[in-house]
């Protein structure tokens, strides 16, 4: 049986397929079998941030429709054995996800993986509530701004009532929040809403820190999720978190301001 | 930048993410509330305002439904303020 884990916030942009990317390559990377499936129909992403955007033929509403079984629609990751990617469909048909077209490939691809990664869209719209319907994990992506924080706790409301485990008054999904576009030094400065803050506003448990990094873009331009990067912020933050995840206990790291040497401090502004 | 107007936008920083963060409390606690209450709020008070108004001419705002949750506990506190003249109708 897989593990089913939704990358959900109520605001849109905020970083969950990035989120989703990075963290479906780092459980793969340490030798979990892995798939991450794209929500948002119509609006497909994950494929490009993953960087299997060319080898896309069959999709996730093909499979739930019949008219592809798993195998061909499920992309092997090039660089990570154990990693498959099931890409979101273009169709303009925003109800193409039945929950039980959805319960039926979920369950069939628990048999063949240990965690599956739903990548959600924004919003609390159709997609969003079948990407989180089935799963065990929530992973509340939040940006340290009102619009997100306020819309991640809505998001909360949501996922405990509106899910299978709700409604089977099973145990609860588990909930961990991941703050990403941290910048510490507009924290410092009294810009930007802390870690602290946004968790007593939440009181979620702490899955991690991202900090807003140049690195995120420069990955999504090449089509590597940013956990490859292994030399930047970003990357060592998103690995971080998914040895967190695994229940390895890790300080939170990129909290402080880069401390600036005299010269930039001077001159670099 | 003068030095004066560093400080200035520096405490001008300081204020607005407190000011966010205070905002966020009120606003969710608010969210939270609003999200535990039943939805059949709105119409049991309409009903119990009908059935008191066969009896009694009282205004809109006479009956107050006030509904909390403590612990496992839910609670509904109905409140029913009569005119000063309360005879029959
Ligand atoms: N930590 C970060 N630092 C800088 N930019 C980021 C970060 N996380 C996400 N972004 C950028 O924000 C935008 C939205 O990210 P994305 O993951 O697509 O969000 P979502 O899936 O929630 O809509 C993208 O342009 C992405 O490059
Ligand atoms: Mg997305």
């Amino acid at each position: 049986m897989a593990r089913i884990i939704v990358i959900t916030s109520g605001k849109g942009g905020v970083g969950k397929t990035t989120t989703a990317a990075a963290m479906a390559m780092g459980l793969a990377q340490r030798g979990h079998r892995t798939v991450v499936i794209d929500f948002d129909v119509g609006l497909r992403n994950l494929d490009l941030i993953m960087g299997c955007e060319r080898r896309v033929v069959y999709d996730f509403v093909n499979v739930i429709n019949g008219e592809a079984n798993l195998n061909q629609a499920l992309i092997r990751d090039k660089r990570c054995d154990g990693l498959f990617v099931l890409p979101a469909s273009q169709t303009r048909d925003k109800d193409a996800l039945s929950t039980e077209g959805v319960g039926k490939v979920l369950e069939e691809l628990s048999k063949g993986h240990d965690y599956i990664v739903c990548d959600s869209p924004a919003g609390i719209e159709h997609g969003a509530t079948m990407a989180m319907y089935y799963a065990d994990d929530a992973v509340v992506v939040t940006n340290p701004e009102v619009s997100s924080v306020r819309d991640s706790d809505r998001m909360l409301g949501i996922l405990s009532s509106k899910s299978r485990r709700a409604e089977q008054n099973e145990e609860p999904i588990r909930e961990h929040l991941l703050l990403t576009r941290y910048a510490p030094e507009r924290v410092a400065r009294g810009e930007m809403l802390s870690v602290d803050d946004v968790q007593e506003i939440l009181s979620l448990k702490l899955l991690g820190v991202i900090p807003d990094s140049q690195a995120v873009l420069n990955a999504s331009n090449a089509g590597n999720p940013v956990i490859l990067d292994k030399n930047t912020d970003a990357g060592q933050a998103y690995d971080d978190m998914v040895s967190r995840y695994l229940g390895e206990e890790l300080p939170m790291r990129f909290l402080e301001p880069e401390k600036k040497g005299l010269f930039n401090r001077l001159f670099g502004g | 930048m003068g030095l004066i107007d560093y400080f200035r936008s520096s405490r001008r920083g300081k204020g607005s993410a407190s000011v966010a963060k205070e905002r966020l409390q009120i606003l969710v606690a608010h969210d939270r509330a609003a999200r535990d209450r039943p939805s059949y709020l709105p119409k049991l008070k309409q009903e119990i305002l009908d059935v008191i108004r066969k009896y009694v001419q009282v205004d809109m705002d006479a009956v107050s439904v006030n509904y909390e949750q403590e612990g496992d506990q839910e609670v509904l506190e109905l409140n029913i303020v009569l005119p000063d003249s309360a005879g029959p109708a």
